[in-house]
């Protein structure tokens, strides 16, 4: 618990990472509360009101059907929130399995989970993406799946450097001489260990998952309307680009505060967390 | 290099015959009549009576001769589709390169020398909002401003209808017109990259004895640098640069959609749509394999920028 109120302490010191942080909070109030918080129905058709410029009813003006965009924005947070978290969420489980595997054991299996890392990461990820999402059905469930296992490598180079590193130390030798099983070495001695780099790649995981979303969306192969994404709005931004510019403003501006925040919190929990700069301050 | 040409063959086929439904159903399901015979006739064709395994020793067989079959859509050889769209998309790629390494590494070494300063915090505060903005919103917003409100940059397309009638200079100017909006957006996110990698790579060198002796021995501030600290923090630049060739190929599917660019981006995106496995298989290979030539070249450009490589390879 010290630590972690040092960690806080170190975090707290990078302004911007703390307004980051606090955006970040908005946000999940913003998405948990996003109906009693919406001024109008997302979904709610106004055909007397269609692509009407913002204005006192409409703060942020109407789409193509007269709907709210300002709620439509509020309910597109919830997309963004759940396909971060639970796109980096799976990206970071296959990540620590294969580099913890990886660095654990070293040898051949290393050899050949390694080249599946090179080769996965030669292939254009947006390509990838497309072409699996192209042959599966579009939901928003797919492309947590999808985004999530084209984007482990990083984390599972991340983690198997940490375990070469680690299984050397002198805790894991006195673990292995107690007679500890390669579970428990892998799980309770060394995991723990190696978290706080995955932790940093999780948050620019999250502000990296929330633009491939809106850009999957965008296109159409992403969350399908009438629910609505903040990319799918830009869709119709685009095909109203000549008479509704509020259409591509403020979705995007949406995106661009919410991935510089994670981003933000990213840089300063790397900052917080790195060990090298602690051992600095103890000087 | 070999291997994981091998590996990515395998995954591209993999990938792709996941897909519940099979070429044929996808051909026939417009007509419910398709009687069974004319089915079989199509699995034939495409070898899908055949296992699996022999099935994707067929296709590499075929694709170590750049054979992809015939597109689904228009019945057109694949690999004719894809050839005549790499020249623009390639174009597009390298000028925005030639962009990014003009505009980044100047930024880059000027707030790592003034580190702290004003120019270094703006520049941050750049770099963060650049790796943060949705390029085809950016894009969206500058049509609005450049095109719609203005009117001095054409949206769509690579030229405009009555080029023929055009001299030779005007039509240049037309065809850079095109390309000023497609290339400064597709350079947007990498000019926010590699500032802040040469940035830091800089700082690193700066650091290090052999440029407190240099200063020490009293030579121009400008010399330091560029002679002796730019050189050798060119080594990890170099690195990203290999490594930002896959992003810069698959980001092309976003702007060349939205701009109506006609290269392998927005190929990719019409035959996803579609459908069009063939094409779908043979632009994943071809974008994979144009990546790892990618790195290839930051490999070579090592020796270049580094004497060291170039001696160990001597002996």
């Amino acid at each position: 618990m010290r630590l972690l109120r040092v960690i806080g302490k170190r975090f707290s010191r990078n302004k911007l990472s703390v307004l980051g942080a606090l955006t970040v909070l908005l946000l999940i109030i913003l998405s948990l509360f996003a109906p009693l918080i919406a001024p109008y129905d997302p979904t709610a058709i106004d055909v007397h009101n269609v692509l009407s410029p913002p204005s006192k009813e409409h703060p942020l003006g109407t789409d193509e059907l007269g709907r709210d965009l300002l709620s439509r924005i509020i309910w597109g947070s919830r997309v963004s929130l759940k396909v971060g978290f639970i796109a980096v969420g799976i990206a970071i489980t296959a990540g620590i399995i294969i580099g913890a595997i990886s660095g654990f054991y070293g040898g051949l299996v290393d050899t050949i989970l390694m080249r599946f890392v090179d080769i996965m990461l030669a292939f254009p990820t947006f390509f990838l993406i497309l072409a699996v999402i192209s042959i599966l059905e579009q939901s928003i469930f797919t492309i947590m799946v999808v985004i999530g296992l084209t984007n482990w490598m990083d984390v599972a180079r991340l983690v198997r450097a940490e375990f070469l590193s680690l299984k050397e130390k002198d805790f894991v030798s006195a673990a292995r001489a107690v007679g500890a099983s390669d579970k428990r070495l892998i799980f309770r001695h060394i995991l723990p260990n190696a978290l706080s780099p995955v932790f940093v790649a999780a948050t620019f995981g999250i502000a990296g998952a929330i633009l491939i979303e809106s850009g999957l969306s965008f296109l159409g192969l992403g969350v399908q309307p009438p629910e609505p994404s903040w990319g799918n709005i830009l869709t119709a931004g685009k095909d109203n680009i000549e008479v509704a510019w509020w259409l591509s403003l403020y979705p995007g501006l949406a995106i661009l505060i919410t991935v510089l925040s994670y981003n933000l919190v990213g840089e300063g929990l790397r900052d917080a967390l790195d060990p090298r700069l602690w051992e600095a301050e103890r000087h | 290099m070999v291997p994981l040409i091998f590996g990515i063959t395998l995954i591209t086929f993999t990938v792709i015959h996941l897909a519940p439904g099979n070429p044929v159903e996808v051909q026939t399901e417009m007509s419910l009549k398709a009687s069974a015979q004319a089915r079989e006739n199509l699995k034939k064709l495409y070898g899908l009576d055949k296992p699996l395994h022999i099935q994707y020793f067929d296709w590499l067989k075929r694709f170590v001769k750049l054979d992809f079959g015939k597109s689904f859509v228009d019945g057109r050889k694949v690999i004719d589709k894809i050839i005549e769209r790499i020249p623009i998309t390639l174009t597009i790629n390298i000028l925005s390169l030639i962009l990014i390494f003009i505009i980044a590494l100047p930024i880059g070494i000027l707030s790592a020398t003034k580190q702290y300063s004003i120019f270094d915090k703006l520049s941050t505060i750049f770099v963060f909002i650049g790796f943060s903005t949705p390029t085809f919103w950016l894009a969206l917003l500058l049509m609005i401003l450049f095109g719609v409100n203005m009117g001095l940059l054409p949206i769509s397309g690579i030229q405009s209808i009555d080029t023929s009638e055009m001299a030779t200079f005007d039509r240049l100017w037309d065809w850079i017109k095109h390309l000023i909006l497609p290339v400064g957006i597709s350079a947007f996110g990498g000019i926010a990259g590699l500032s802040r990698y040469s940035r830091s790579s800089m700082l690193e060198v700066i650091r290090q004895d052999y440029i407190r002796t240099a200063k020490a021995k009293g030579l121009q501030e400008k010399k330091v640098i560029f002679r002796h600290a730019f050189r050798n923090a060119l080594m990890p630049i170099v690195t990203i640069l290999g490594l930002s060739v896959p992003g810069l190929i698959g980001g092309g599917v976003i702007f060349e959609t939205i701009f109506a660019i006609p290269g392998m981006g927005q190929l990719f995106y019409s035959s996803t749509m579609s459908r069009d496995y063939p094409t779908i298989m043979g632009i994943l290979v071809i974008g994979a394999i144009l990546t790892l030539f990618g790195n290839l070249i930051a490999d070579i450009s090592y020796a270049f920028v580094d004497p060291r490589v170039r001696v160990s390879k001597k002996e």
